[in-house]
């Protein structure tokens, strides 16, 4: 149960092959993902006959929607970035919304994250045989301030500073780990979340399209939105072995004095 | 009570044609045969105390506690019959360890009272069953703070800063009344407690009573514990002085 079982989601079942974020802040917390979803994926095989026998297998993703908003509200001040199978998360988010218009009811007051977030580990450790769906769930509550929580696919709980999810995050824990600092304010937060998320895009083949984000603060959740042409960019890479040999000029020793 | 004996007091799930459930009302008369049980909610806890009327002088001095824990920050103090309160205690235990484990988090005392509440109510619908003959007082610190309610026969729940239940609860309400409870200590409110108690004790009419304190709150890190010994004996003769003065 340590990673998607792809032969697991149904042909053509909706996957939020995926890069999705959450960051707290002193004053809330940045969240975002981006929007690309793809349907099952499926393998061509192509077989050549040259050299007696050589197979090579090649995966076509196709896109079901390139504007996806991964970023869902369970609550006033809590919202989810879902990763996974779109249905699952889709259908968890659901239930849990219903929870917390339960709490709120019956308690006379908005739930805490803290509450958000273990109602989805319920459902998701409840039910982890049947559900492929890693979610973050942040906010900002009265109780604990802003706070994120890392809900991964066997349903355990860890509450972060900050969390990464999605099959893009893998390319980013060590620009996370290397650039993250405690007391951002909001526009560094920000600027973090749409670099990394810039940068998982440009790597995972499954993420891509536009970057969405929130900042969920005490006053209200501020929607941003990035367009796919507006990524920040950072290195993109160079052909070396096709590229001309440059000449380089002659070598001359160092000086030395 | 006009319409006794015309019928319609033989079950809970018939009205009188005044519109009224005289099984309910007859599960207060359980309460009102019961000593008296008070809370105050004061500005830093919660302080239950009971007036525990001993009817054997064969009983083991503490037997049939009238306060119980629900949560470590929760306590119950009950009035009406003994059994039903134990019943009550149980329920409340079971819906809130449920409610804890729901939403992860310690229950608030509103919470669990309303829970409480909705089964009471439920109690006066069946002629299968009778209501509970208890009024039932909760007191605890949550994260609104020190709160008390009071759960009855008939499922009404409602928030006081001064709670009394049981034979002498008008008196004790007077009491309560004079009090300024929102800017009283926990100890202060241990000794009017005390005093209330011993206050509505009716020596003439019942033999042996005892003082059963509990509190909940900042002297006692928010856990709901008997009153500790020595200030529990400085509230009873303390209060055993003020009644000779009283009148």
């Amino acid at each position: 149960m340590d990673r998607i079982d792809m032969n697991r989601l149904k042909s053509g079942e909706v996957n939020l092959g995926t890069s999705i974020m959450a960051v707290q802040f002193d004053k809330g917390v940045v969240i975002g993902a981006d929007s690309r979803t793809t349907t099952g994926s499926y393998i061509v095989r192509i077989v050549s006959r040259m050299f007696s026998m050589a197979i090579v297998a090649n995966i076509y993703i196709s896109q079901a929607n390139r504007v996806t908003d991964k970023l869902t509200h369970v609550h006033d001040r809590i919202y989810c970035c879902r990763s996974g199978s779109a249905a699952d998360t889709q259908a968890v988010a659901d239930i849990v919304h219903y929870y917390l218009q339960l709490y709120t009811q019956s308690h006379g007051s908005s739930p805490p994250v803290s509450v958000a977030a273990g109602v989805f580990q319920d459902i998701c450790y409840e039910n982890k045989d049947g559900l492929s769906a890693g979610i973050i769930v942040a906010g900002w509550d009265k109780e604990a301030g802003p706070s994120v929580y890392n809900i991964p696919l066997g349903g355990g709980l860890f509450r972060q500073p900050w969390a990464i999810g999605g099959s893009g995050s893998t390319y980013v824990y060590g620009y996370c780990d290397a650039t993250y600092q405690d007391g951002w304010g909001r526009d560094e937060t920000v600027n973090f979340v749409k670099n990394t998320l810039s940068l998982a895009m440009s790597r995972d083949g499954s993420s891509g399209g536009v970057i969405r984000m929130c900042v969920i603060t005490e006053d209200g959740v501020e929607r941003l939105f990035v367009p796919g042409d507006q990524l920040p960019k950072f290195w993109e890479g160079r052909e070396v072995l096709s590229a001309p040999v440059k000449k380089s000029l002659a070598l001359a020793p160092m000086a030395i004095e | 009570m006009t319409s006794i004996g015309t019928g319609y007091d033989l079950s809970a799930s018939t009205y009188s044609p005044d519109g009224r459930i005289f099984q309910v009302e007859y599960a207060n008369k359980a309460v009102e045969n019961s000593g008296t049980a008070i809370g105050l909610r004061v500005k830093d806890g919660v302080v239950l105390a009971v007036e525990k009327l001993v009817h054997s002088k064969l009983l083991v001095p503490g037997a049939n506690r009238r306060i119980q824990t629900i949560d470590r920050h929760i306590g119950m103090a009950s009035a009406g019959l003994l059994a039903d309160g134990r019943k009550i205690s149980q329920l409340a235990r079971e819906e809130g360890s449920k409610i804890r484990k729901m939403w992860r988090e310690p229950l608030t005392v509103k919470a669990l009272s309303d829970r409480i509440s909705l089964g009471a109510q439920a109690y006066t619908l069946y002629s299968s069953v009778r209501p509970f003959g208890v009024s039932t007082i909760f007191g605890g610190v949550d994260k609104s703070g020190p709160s008390l309610y009071i759960v009855e026969p008939s499922g009404v729940c409602l928030g006081y800063h001064g709670a009394a239940v049981g034979k002498g609860r008008q008196l004790a309400k007077t009491e309560l009344e004079k009090l300024k409870l929102s800017e009283l200590s926990m100890r202060e409110a241990v000794m009017e407690a005390a005093r209330i108690i011993y206050l509505v004790h009716d020596d003439n009419k019942e033999k042996e009573f005892e003082l059963e304190m509990t509190w909940v709150g900042d002297e006692s890190n928010d856990l709901h514990l008997p009153v500790p010994d020595d200030l529990l004996e400085e509230a009873k003769s303390r209060a055993k002085a003020a009644l000779e003065t009283f009148e």
